[in-house]
């Protein structure tokens, strides 16, 4: 019941303001479209670097959102709250990573094939691309709010923030973006999503207790 | 009233001295060979009383920050009803007090019991007995005043009814502003509506940061009944403030002496 609180909480939170999640996805849109723009129309260039500055725009537009996914619980008090909830502080993580994922990743995930035609992206391609988002952008959530966790209360922490979660991110960049272009050559995208999976996995299995006991440092 | 009978050879001198000490009312025979005991003073019932049903112990705390010794050798202990105000100027410590008590910040050495049991031995039940209120309201602005209030209960795991939300309202005067966002309220009403989340939560301990910033005199009484009627419920509180709690009884701790 508490974790569905939390969860629904920051659902809530983000529905009231939800400047805060379009000025994400208009980033998004964006910095993906100023590729074709500058590029021209080359179409077999587009095609084949669309899975690259794809990711890469999706990763960075998942962490413009994270620097505030604990600083304004730690502003306002709430990071109290969570921490003396009697409930262990790692499932208060998870509902938070998770609501993170559920107004940032899932947009994404949609919002991305529609701009892969930008890119003259096939059919097949496509549909890669919102599989794999589905998959690999849940480790994006967790590992971003890991760097968030870790500069709570740092001065620049946004840009700390991306220092250390965008080499931490580039397994989940590499297999994300190498899954559509396999569908290119014919060969299974499913490898590519499993190790998505896998590595999503993982850092559900570790991160919640890495972020919670950068939490408990930083409520100290 | 009963009687101690002493040999002969008792010198006064040496023995009553060390029971006065311990305030209890007694009385010597006219030919001094026998001691009577007529009962405690009042001050040392109280102590007794104390002494007997202490719930919350803390003994040689000790607390480090930034390099700095903040407190050391702290003890206190508080029985139901009881109220302890920190008190002590700026930086001696009583904000590091209240997060050491609520296990936030972690004790140099030192214990802190709850009817006997060390609480780290059981952090979830010693939470489930707190109630905090901290320099921040802990307060989300786009929420309302009840939604707040509402969410901080299921944080604690319990399903609150309308009612009751209401109630903890109705005790700060925010019936009339519980749909408001807390965003659109004045500094004393966030902090109304922070105190309202800390009597909905039922805990038996209130721990209390500056619990008067940015009350005006109805809130503070508000207060000052809200507190009372935890008390009289066998609740226990302490608060670090540089105001004066007008709940009778009250003891204080002076910090950074």
């Amino acid at each position: 019941m508490a974790f569905a609180a939390l969860f629904l909480r920051d659902l809530r939170l983000v529905w009231r303001r939800p400047g805060d999640v379009a000025v994400v996805l208009a980033f998004f849109v964006v910095a993906t479209v100023l590729f074709p723009l500058g590029i021209g129309p080359e179409s077999n260039l587009l095609a084949r670097i669309a899975a690259g500055v794809l990711w890469a725009a999706a990763l960075f537009a998942s962490l413009l959102s994270l620097d505030r996914l604990f600083a304004a619980d730690h502003e306002d008090g709430a990071l109290d709250l969570m921490l003396l909830a009697p409930w262990p502080l790692e499932l208060a993580v998870l509902a938070k990573c998770a609501a993170h994922w559920m107004v940032t990743g899932l947009p994404l995930a949609v919002l991305a094939p529609l701009l892969g035609v930008a890119f003259g992206l096939d059919a097949e391609s496509l549909a890669a691309l919102a599989l794999t988002l589905l998959v690999g952008t849940p480790a994006l959530s967790l590992i971003g709010g890991l760097a968030a966790a870790l500069t709570l209360g740092a001065r620049r922490s946004g840009a700390l923030l991306a220092l250390l979660a965008l080499p931490l991110c580039v397994p989940t960049l590499i297999f994300g973006a190498s899954a559509i272009e396999v569908t290119a050559t014919g060969e299974s995208v499913w490898v590519h999503v499993a190790i998505l999976g896998a590595l999503a996995l993982v850092s559900l299995a570790t991160l919640p207790w890495a972020i919670a006991a950068a939490l408990r440092q930083a409520g100290e | 009233m009963f009687g101690l009978y002493l040999p002969r050879t008792w010198s006064p001198q040496s023995h009553v001295q060390p029971l006065r000490r311990r305030s209890a009312v007694l009385s010597l025979s006219p030919d001094r060979t026998a001691i009577f005991f007529s009962g405690w003073s009042n001050a040392a019932m109280v102590r007794r009383r104390r002494m007997t049903s202490a719930v919350l112990e803390v003994s040689d705390l000790a607390c480090r920050r930034g390099g700095r010794q903040v407190f050391d050798n702290l003890s206190f202990s508080l029985a139901e009803g009881e109220l302890l105000a920190l008190k002590g100027r700026n930086g001696s410590g009583k904000t590091t007090l209240l997060r050491a008590l609520a296990l936030l910040v972690p004790a140099t050495v030192g214990a802190i019991r709850w009817r006997g049991a060390d609480v780290g031995d059981d952090r979830e039940g010693w939470r489930r007995r707190l109630a905090w209120l901290g320099h921040q309201d802990g307060l989300k602005g786009d929420l309302t005043v009840a939604e707040n209030v509402a969410v901080a209960e299921r944080l604690r795991g319990r399903n609150p009814r309308q009612a009751h939300v209401h109630g903890a309202l109705a005790a700060f005067d925010l019936a009339a502003l519980a749909d408001r966002a807390v965003r659109t309220l004045s500094a004393g009403q966030r902090r109304r509506a922070a105190l309202a989340r800390v009597v909905a939560s039922e805990a038996g301990l209130w721990l209390l940061d500056e619990p008067l910033n940015a009350l005006d005199l109805p809130a503070q009484e508000a207060l000052h009944d809200a507190l009372a009627r935890h008390l009289a419920a066998g609740g226990l509180a302490i608060a670090a403030t540089h105001a004066t709690l007008d709940i009778a009884g009250a003891r204080t701790l002076e910090l950074g002496r």
